[in-house]
């Protein structure tokens, strides 16, 4: 069934966009990703112009967010004053790169800068989880199977760090300064590549902040809703980019997608959860670098002319 | 309407003053209207030749064009950079209509000559208008932007796809993709012979959102704030209930 998108102006399958959403929405509630890495560039690929699919993504990211973070707050493992010191960070941050966007734009290589971004920030944090997993679950399978307990954590630089705030729902005792700065670059990262973010952020958290795994997930869902729903105005008032009934058929899918991930997700164990979000964040990286790398079939492109 | 369109033609032909040898047409539809299913249209035009002396020596020819609203747009090329594909050499066409196709009783080069190609802009190459700056090759450039647009079904060039019986009744169908841009679509037939053009013939179709479509365009551009919070909370909804409908089956 064809439906016409009011504000994208292209006329697409509605089932497609249903599955679209579905699948997204399914890997977002599993690992607590927003999905928007790999939703933006599929709507790419079914020709929604790209500024209407990054404005629109993060339409839908709220809704399959808020989805999965009532899951998680059902379950208690949303670590509420650590989401909202990541959040001021990333309102901040969203702000900035809004600007950053602009000025990418001017220079003409926003789609190049883009793609960069993509390739690095996901080879690198796809690469690093994919071995840290395979550590962890060697390490496990070494000890008969049974999960080996914690180890005391050194002191590490962060612990020298001044202003520090307990964190009671993630037994941490730590400065804000380092999630107030993870929270900013994720909004930094949100406004330029019409991500939630959660791809870096959930690494983030756990290798950087020290944060338990099972908090980490409902964590970042609840500061990328705020994130995302920011960025969503932003565009609707300054672009008029977001277009509702892409939106809806998207969120429709990924709603109903993120709960079953969700259900998913709590039945795998942590280390096979990393590992399996590794795998996908390598898999984009690696496509999104081969396409850099490959000549493409058709060199030239067209993009919106400024007018003279 | 196909059935129609003989009576239809044979009362256009009839009902005319025969003056100079000039075009009386008709569209199948003056206005389109974007709904939600809107998967694209196709308009029929047809027409008649009316003349006061007998026809002329020499092949009489009928072009039609429809032409979408021009926009500016960018072409850019890739070139390789330290093994990379980047967006490198790029131009700026001043205006090129959003849609157009082109329809003739026989090749183009037939049917028009140069000077007259130029002067009507008829050929998919003429109608954009393009100033090269400061690249080799801007033919290059606007080549590709017709490529990528014929790929597309946005740009249409039917050689010999209007039918013209005894030099007087022509018709011809051009389908309108669905990813339409909304305005005023200009439709135009040429009348030729020995390239050179005899008559012209202007009618506008409308394009534009109707219904729904009209309505959430509208909000998003006039009450942007508004639309942005009710685009949130629709999302805010569809999750929640999504969430509270998962419990209530698992309950």
């Amino acid at each position: 069934m064809q439906i016409y998108l009011p504000i994208a102006e292209v006329s697409v399958n509605a089932f497609l966009l249903l599955g679209l959403g579905g699948l997204v929405g399914i890997l977002s509630g599993m690992f607590g990703v927003g999905g928007g890495f790999l939703m933006t560039p599929l709507l790419f690929f079914i020709g929604i112009p790209p500024a209407v699919a990054v404005a629109t993504e993060a339409n839908q990211i709220v809704a399959s967010s808020f989805s999965g973070v009532l899951a998680h707050f059902k379950r208690k493992t949303v670590d509420l004053k650590m989401g909202v010191v990541l959040l001021i960070g990333g309102l901040i941050g969203a702000a900035i790169g809004v600007r950053v966007f602009a000025l990418l734009t001017e220079l003409g290589q926003v789609d190049l800068l883009v793609r960069l971004c993509y390739v690095v920030f996901l080879g690198i944090i796809g690469g690093l989880m994919f071995f840290e997993s395979l550590r962890a679950i060697r390490r496990s399978r070494a000890s008969g199977g049974a999960v080996t307990p914690p180890k005391r954590r050194q002191r590490r630089w962060i612990d020298a760090l001044p202003f520090k705030m307990r964190f009671r729902t993630s037994g941490l005792y730590i400065s804000v300064i380092p999630p107030a700065l993870v929270g900013l670059f994720v909004g930094v990262l949100a406004a330029i590549m019409g991500v939630g973010g959660g791809f870096v952020m959930v690494p983030a958290m756990i290798y950087l902040l020290g944060m338990p795994t099972k908090v980490v997930v409902g964590t970042s869902l609840f500061q990328i809703i705020f994130v995302t729903g920011f960025a969503t105005l932003m565009h609707a008032t300054t672009n008029y980019t977001v277009d509702m009934v892409l939106a809806v058929l998207l969120l429709v899918g990924g709603v109903v997608g993120a709960q079953i991930g969700t259900r998913i997700g709590t039945r795998l164990k942590a280390e096979q959860l990393r590992i399996l979000l590794a795998l996908m964040v390598l898999a984009v990286c690696g496509k999104l670098a081969f396409d850099l790398l490959v000549m493409p079939s058709e060199l030239y492109s067209l993009g919106e002319g400024a007018g003279h | 309407m196909r059935r129609l369109l003989p009576i239809l033609l044979a009362l256009v032909a009839c009902a005319l003053p025969l003056r100079a040898e000039t075009i009386v047409a008709g569209l199948s539809r003056e206005a389109i209207n974007i709904t939600a299913n809107f998967e694209g249209s196709e308009i029929l035009i047809f027409g008649a030749v009316e003349r006061n002396a007998p026809a002329p020596e020499g092949e009489l020819e009928v072009i039609i064009t429809v032409e979408g609203p021009a926009q500016p747009v960018a072409v850019r090329r890739k070139e390789r950079v330290l093994g990379i594909w980047v967006n490198a050499a790029s131009i700026e066409v001043d205006a090129a209509p959003s849609f157009y196709a082109v329809a003739t009783t026989a090749p183009m080069g037939e049917v028009i000559s140069q000077v007259e190609d130029l002067r009507h802009r008829v050929s998919i190459p003429r109608a954009i208008r393009a100033v090269g700056v400061g690249v080799a090759q801007p033919e290059a450039f606007t080549n590709a932007l017709i490529r990528i647009r014929e790929s597309e079904d946005l740009y249409q060039l039917i050689e010999e796809g209007v039918t013209l019986r005894n030099e007087t009744l022509f018709d011809t169908s051009i389908r309108l993709p669905a990813n339409l841009v909304e305005g005023d679509y200009r439709t135009r037939i040429f009348l030729t012979r020995g390239g050179e053009v005899l008559d012209v013939y202007e009618q506008d179709i409308v394009v534009r959102k109707v219904g729904l479509e009209r309505f959430i365009y509208n909000l998003a551009h006039e009450r942007p704030l508004i639309y942005g919070i009710l685009s949130l909370a629709i999302a805010i909804a569809a999750g929640w209930l999504a969430s509270a409908v998962f419990r209530y089956i698992r309950a």
